[in-house]
């Protein structure tokens, strides 16, 4: 007869913890590897300049909404205004001190519009909810006048436009569609990397302890003013860079209304659509809210012949975002991400049921 | 209702991807393609839906009436963008290469920021950008940008053609000496856009230039006015957009500015501007290279073979010879002729992008012509070359009654000489900034 005793803590082997599967994430190799290798190559001047390129900028720009309001809870429709900021000082930079390089000039206009989301971060500490919400909306608009107020922004242009200085990168020319979408792939890439880690790393649990409520973060000793404007500054970091992103990648030209309210509501949707909270999510809100209208118009003319002018559709794209984004909020507030995890792990055990 | 949900969009996608790959091309080969960005809902649908359907009432009327240009039949295809820069641009990637192998000689932007936008891409895919008295001054100096067309008025031409008609009400240009004129402008680039020249010519005549800024969308218009009573101008220089404008001439009746004294610029002039400000109105004259009116010869033969068989774009025809519709006439009108002038030098066949430019430089619509074609008071004489992208620089005078824009002037002739050295030095320094060597214009045949 023998005794078993069991002692605490149980050998590793018996009890293997890991906080998180160290599983390779092969889908997402072959993604990354699609995307900066094979698409390059396939991709039309349409598809990359007319399509990925935005996809890519705006999931960029929900990426930094997203860590704001899905990860610490605290609304914003500024967004717009901190890309603004980004692009005017990316702009500015590059006219003001030829010298820089294109990335540190992109890095030093993303850490402006930090600066200016760390201020309007500030109310944070004493309004929530609807009421900080307007101060974000105030900031919007405040930003987008002082963009069109003063000449010196965008250098005396009788038009107030700004135009993307020549685009070069450790001498090669950026200007061709296929090498402004590799270098938005590769920003996109390693910004969303950095986002990755910090969500999993204790700012952002912290964060996330905020969001969920915030006088219980408080009581187990996070510091939930100093937490609220870092995601504040971290977010418009983001914004701002995407924001430059914008002026000069993709249109290669921007004015302050290029970031109007509209802009910053069309982020709003695409973190509500795709998924708050969630970093693929941004992805997949981008893909609908920039290829859907698309997807629309060509359907309306092929479909339709015409027969149906294409306001009407327009129109009907409209009531579809509406329609989905009720729809989201009610159903599904964790979005379309939420959809198809749930698909997937129905797709697990199919064809049984959980 | 998940399921429901998911089966709709499945189904949906499945259906509309299956049809895409069935349904036959729409255009060949052998016909010029006109991609269109329409604005049809959005802000500004109330004008775009009227620009839009004059254009294509005229496009079908060549097509129908006249059998193509030279034969060659004109397609197009619309993009619904509700004017956004964005969607303006994604439709020109779409359809710069043109579609299913007719070919784009040009691309109507009809949007400033858009003409901003895409200005250098358009050099690179040699596609020229056509946007009638918008887009960028400087585009005028088509050595420097071979592909942007501001026809027929730029901005600066627009605030000389109000000048030069508030001398002609006074008696010539030594009474302007002495004289107030205060502009009162949207701000926004378009609004500060003939800050410039007004500061040039006030220079030039002696007059004094008072600049009074609106504040986007200029709802409220009390402050700006009480300013303007203070100055006790002579007259007023309306450069507003859209709600800013019927507001404005609403609040200028409040402090006891005759409407008469006021003179709007083009995009203040059409009906919309002036119907919601009711009898304040009455008097106010605006500047219109596009005049409003359905009594032109060309509305005569669209009324005949377009509007009365039902094929018309528009769907209320009390429209028919408004501002907005006949902007989309002259766009129409101007374009077909350059297309007509290009066949001439390459044959009749649909021409591409950089046939078009050649196309459009070499624009030349006479009296004689725009007799034949029927604009004759609608449309004024154009003539482009490679260093000159406007063409006309002249505009018309109307006043509204109430219920009606007449007509009160001749072609007013914008004062060109002394306003190009300001463009000059603007697209030099454009060419200095973007490493450009300007084309030698002497030349080009």
């Amino acid at each position: 007869m023998s005794l078993h005793t069991y002692t605490l803590p149980a050998p590793f082997d018996n009890a293997p913890v890991h906080l998180v599967g160290s599983r390779a994430p092969w889908p997402l190799l072959v993604l990354l590897m699609i995307a900066f290798g094979v698409v390059p190559l396939l991709g039309s001047d349409y598809w990359l300049n007319a399509i990925l390129i935005p996809f890519l900028v705006l999931s960029l720009a929900g990426l930094g909404l997203n860590l704001l309001t899905g990860y610490t809870g605290q609304t914003s429709v500024g967004s717009a205004g901190f890309m603004a900021v980004g692009a005017f000082a990316t702009y500015n930079l590059l006219l003001r001190v030829p010298v820089l390089p294109l990335p540190v000039a992109l890095i030093l206009g993303g850490l402006f519009a930090a600066a200016v989301g760390w201020v309007v971060g500030i109310p944070s500490s004493r309004i929530k909810g609807f009421y900080l919400m307007v101060t974000t909306l105030a900031a919007q608009f405040f930003l987008e006048w002082i963009f069109s107020k003063f000449p010196w922004f965008y250098n005396n242009a009788s038009s107030g436009t700004i135009s993307a200085p020549n685009l070069v990168l450790f001498g090669h020319d950026l200007n061709t569609p296929t090498h402004r979408y590799l270098f938005t792939l590769s920003v996109v890439t390693l910004l969303t990397w950095v986002a990755v880690n910090l969500v999993k790393s204790q700012i952002g649990r912290n964060w996330m302890a905020i969001r969920d409520m915030d006088t219980a973060a408080a009581v187990i000793g996070i510091p939930v003013d100093r937490y609220k404007r870092q995601a504040f500054t971290v977010s418009s970091f983001y914004l701002g860079i995407a924001g430059a992103l914008w002026a000069f990648f993709y249109l290669g030209t921007a004015s302050a209304s290029s970031f109007d309210i509209n802009r910053s509501f069309q982020i709003l949707f695409i973190i509500i659509i795709g998924g708050m909270g969630s970093i693929a999510g941004n992805f997949i809100g981008a893909a609908f809210i920039s290829l859907l209208p698309i997807l629309l118009s060509f359907a309306g003319q092929v479909l339709l012949g015409g027969a149906i002018d294409t306001g009407q559709i327009q129109n009907l794209q409209k009531i579809i975002f509406g329609t989905l984004i009720i729809w989201f909020l009610i159903k599904e507030p964790d979005g379309l991400v939420r959809l198809i995890l749930n698909l997937r792990e129905r797709l697990s055990v199919w064809p049984l049921r959980f | 209702m998940r399921r429901i949900f998911k089966t709709t969009i499945l189904a949906s996608t499945l259906a509309l991807t299956s049809l895409s790959a069935a349904l036959p091309a729409l255009a060949s080969a052998d016909e010029q393609f006109i991609p269109l960005p329409t604005y049809r809902v959005g802000p500004y649908a109330s004008s775009g839906t009227l620009w839009w359907a004059g254009l294509l009432d005229y496009l079908r009327y060549v097509n129908e009436v006249e059998g193509g240009i030279n034969g060659v039949k004109l397609v197009w295809q619309e993009c619904e963008t509700e004017w956004s820069t964005d969607r303006i641009v994604e439709c020109y990637e779409r359809y710069k290469n043109g579609k299913d192998g007719a070919p784009t000689a040009f691309f109507f932007t009809h949007s400033t920021p858009a003409s901003y936008a895409l200005i250098e891409k358009a050099a690179v895919d040699k596609i020229p950008l056509i946007d009638a008295a918008g887009g960028r001054t400087e585009s005028t100096d088509g050595s420097v940008f071979p592909y942007a067309f501001p026809l027929l008025l730029n901005y600066y031409s627009q605030a000389s053609v109000g000048i030069n008609y508030i001398a002609a009400k006074e008696g010539g240009f030594d009474k302007l000496k002495g004289k107030k004129i205060v502009t009162v402008y949207h701000d926004s680039a378009y609004g500060r856009e003939t800050q410039g020249p007004m500061e040039l010519l006030a220079k030039k005549y002696g007059f004094e230039n008072i600049q009074i800024p609106v504040a986007d969308p200029g709802n409220e218009q009390s402050p700006q006015w009480r300013q303007v009573r203070q100055a006790q101008p002579d007259w007023v220089f309306l450069r507003t957009w859209g709600v800013s404008t019927p507001v404005g001439i609403k609040t200028a009746a409040r402090f006891g500015i005759p409407a008469d004294r006021i003179i709007g610029d083009v995009w203040a002039g059409s009906e919309a501007d002036v119907i919601p400000a009711g009898d304040a109105a009455k008097g106010y004259q605006a500047i219109a290279p596009f005049p409003g009116g359905a009594q032109f010869e060309i509305h005569k033969r669209l009324k005949e073979h377009i509007l009365d068989k039902g094929k018309s774009d528009l769907k209320d025809p009390k429209f028919f010879g408004s501002v907005y519709y006949n902007i989309g006439l002259i766009n129409a009108a101007t374009a077909v002729e350059a297309l007509r002038t290009g066949q001439k030098k390459f044959g009749n066949r649909p021409l591409n992008g950089e046939e078009g430019r050649w196309a459009f430089e070499h624009l030349d619509i006479t009296d004689a012509r725009l007799d034949e074609i029927g604009f004759t008071g609608l449309l004024q004489k154009i003539k482009l070359s490679c260093n000159e992208h406007e063409g006309g620089g002249a505009a018309r005078l109307q006043q509204w009654d109430g219920a009606k824009w007449n007509l009160v002037t001749d072609w007013v002739q914008a004062d060109r000489a002394t306003l190009r050295p300001l463009i000059d030095a603007k697209s030099a320094a454009y060419a200095t900034e973007k490493a450009i060597t300007p084309r030698d214009c002497g030349n080009e045949v």
